[in-house]
């Protein structure tokens, strides 16, 4: 066996990695949250929790199969209800999980390495729920596939001139390539869970997912090409979806949707509330299984950081919006803001500033970037306020368009928040599992941070 | 029927990355053409000390891309134009610019399918079964530990001058790998 138990890279300490970690320590530690630890209650509880809201949405789904979409709040005109806020919300939950892997990664941002994996993870569960909702819109999702463009007796083709057949295409391409990406960046870690796994189940299913992986120097070569070049296609990809996402609401002739800056708008807010869902998942994640070493302070911080920018950006949103429907001096633009701010759904509106224009301004102090407990806080406030965004811009611009005759209101039912919150337990439920079965933070990529870290890399450079 | 040469090669463990780097240049250097290095991360310089060729995956990610692109387009301009022309108050059956969004999104979806499966199959992926699992101590590779192998195929290949000088090479050991 080993001639001596030696490890010459040890890390030396950074803000983005605690100092005496060896790939040995970085290895164990984040292969033994899946390989060696028992559940411990906080999981089980959380899993409890969250499959007891997989259950409602089971229930919330089969009821709308029997019923149709009538058991909504939905009517005409307010035809887009809960669905498509929820749809808009959810989507840009897995926004940051992007950000984080493709942006942050072409940028060389190291502080990126100890959270890509799991952020990465919270989008495919995000768009998974965003996927949902359209489909359960539809009146028949039995139906759903008459949205691809195939061959069919009907002799019908998808208006390929419509933003919401684009945007068909554009979350199909975004999950896809997230998945891809996911599972190319999954592969060394697999091969190292396969190699670490004493089961015999494990070593059976971590070795047949690693497909052999041997970390071979043509191999690694090739996979850091397919890598870089999977980040180049990811970066644009993201920006394209939600703006997308904007342009079928701005297609729209409806006051307070037709509006130019939608796209950028909507791309800032997917950001600012999806880093305030990495802070929602890192803070307990961080807590539960010891990996104060590999997520320090420093990524919560620049998670605060990346929000309030974000969120900047959104506040000069609504204020552009509400300016320009000042400016345009256009009735229907006019009369919009004002039953907007005062209207029947003031109150989601006064909720909307509070958490997503002041709330933020608390992360000017460095005091608060630093303060655990008040970024999970935050965090949760945020979601909250990107959920009440949309709300805003879906229901108070449709219920009260041009004549006062098609005007009405909007009351969401039991069944509405019964899909809601189901989806919230999905996507937790998916997230609870994906940690104990997968690694949360990249082994690989982790090893060659405390490479770089221990001054190895500089000898070598000599 | 035992073939003629049962032994796949050596392997030499190291445990820090310059050591496998000026390793794997040594080896080259003193003639070995047939010649691997395993570790647990992409490790900087050792393409240049292997004199590895430049890859073929952004190729591949290109013609990808190109296919999915040309594909969104035209398989539009067929429908709006050919296959199903609505006339909506006279505007143009030809409307490009609506035609982008979705040409984009085929471009990345070809480009990123083609480019990560075409990556896996240059690897030779999925590839269960290799000499060098044999090895125990070979677990380490995807941990903690970086090696280098040699293999028996090699025009230079001596098992005992070549085990002589991998050992020469600052290794902690060096292990024999069954085929």
């Amino acid at each position: 066996m080993s001639a001596t138990p030696t490890e010459i890279a040890v890390s030396r300490g950074s803000d983005v990695l605690a100092p005496g970690h060896t790939y040995t320590t970085v290895t164990d530690k984040i292969t033994s949250v899946v390989l060696d630890r028992k559940s411990g209650v906080p999981w089980k509880v959380g899993v409890g929790i969250a499959a007891m809201l997989v259950i409602v949405l089971t229930a919330a789904v089969s009821y709308l199969f029997l019923r149709g979409v009538g058991i909504w709040g939905i009517n005409i005109p307010i035809a887009w209800g809960f669905a498509i806020v929820n749809f808009v919300w959810w989507i840009g939950i897995g926004h940051a999980g992007t950000f984080i892997s493709a942006m942050l990664y072409l940028m060389y941002q190291e502080w990126r390495t100890s959270i890509n994996r799991f952020a990465e993870a919270m989008t495919l569960f995000a768009v998974a729920c965003a996927g949902m909702f359209p489909l359960l819109h539809l009146g028949r999702p039995w139906e759903f596939f008459w949205l691809l463009p195939y061959p069919n007796t009907m002799w019908l083709w998808p208006q390929f001139r419509s933003p919401l057949v684009w945007d068909v295409f554009a979350v199909s391409t975004y999950g896809t390539i997230s998945l891809v990406f996911w599972y190319v960046g999954l592969i060394p870690d697999l091969a190292t869970l396969r190699d670490k796994a004493r089961t015999f189940f494990g070593k059976i299913a971590y070795g047949f997912l690693a497909l052999g992986w041997r970390g071979s120097a043509r191999h690694w070569q090739r996979y850091q090409t397919a890598y870089l070049l999977l980040a180049g296609l990811a970066a644009p990809l993201v920006v394209s979806v939600h703006s997308v996402v904007g342009m079928d609401f701005a297609a729209a002739q409806l006051p307070g949707w037709h509006s130019t800056i939608f796209p950028p708008y909507f791309v800032a807010g997917a950001i600012f509330s999806g880093f305030a869902m990495v802070l929602t998942l890192a803070i307990p994640l961080r807590w539960a299984y010891g990996l104060k070493d590999f997520i320090t302070i420093r990524h919560l911080e620049n998670c605060a950081k990346l929000m309030l920018v974000t969120g900047l950006i959104v506040a000069y949103g609504y204020a552009a919006e509400a300016f320009y429907g000042w400016l345009s001096g256009n009735e229907f633009d006019m009369y919009m803001n004002v039953n907007r701010m005062t209207g029947p759904y003031w109150l989601t509106y006064c909720i909307l500033i509070f958490c997503n224009v002041i709330t933020p301004q608390t992360l000017w102090f460095r005091a608060v970037r630093r303060c655990v407990p008040a970024l999970f806080v935050i965090s949760i406030i945020v979601q909250i306020g990107m959920w009440m965004e949309r709300f805003v811009i879906i229901i108070t611009s449709l219920h009260r368009d041009f004549l006062p005759s098609s005007w009405g209101m909007y009351y969401p039912t039991f069944w509405d928040y019964a899909t809601l919150f189901g989806t919230v337990g999905f996507f937790f439920l998916c997230f609870l599992i994906f940690v104990r079965i997968l690694p949360a933070i990249s082994i690989s990529e982790m090893c060659e941070l405390v490479h770089k870290q221990s001054g190895e890399g500089h000898k070598e450079a000599a | 029927m035992k073939p003629a040469n049962p032994m796949y090669g050596l392997m030499a463990e190291f445990d820090s990355v310059e050591k496998l780097v000026a390793a794997a240049r040594q080896a080259r250097e003193a003639g070995y053409a047939r010649l691997d290095a395993l570790a647990p991360f992409a490790v900087e310089g050792l393409d240049d000390a292997l004199r590895l060729p430049r890859n073929r995956v952004p190729l591949i990610f290109l013609l990808g891309g190109i296919f999915g692109g040309l594909t969104g387009f035209f398989m539009q301009v067929y429908s709006c134009c050919y296959s199903y022309p609505i006339n909506v108050g006279g505007r143009p059956l030809y409307s490009w610019p609506a035609f982008i969004p979705i040409t984009f999104e085929l471009t990345i979806l070809g480009a990123g399918l083609a480019g990560a499966f075409g990556m896996l199959a240059l690897n030779g992926f999925p590839h269960p079964y290799h000499p060098v699992f044999n090895v125990p101590q070979f677990d380490l590779a995807s941990q903690s530990r970086f090696f280098l192998c040699i293999e028996s195929s090699d025009p230079k290949f001596d098992l005992e001058q070549t085990r002589a000088f991998l050992r020469s090479l600052q290794s902690l050991d060096v292990y024999e790998v069954p085929a």
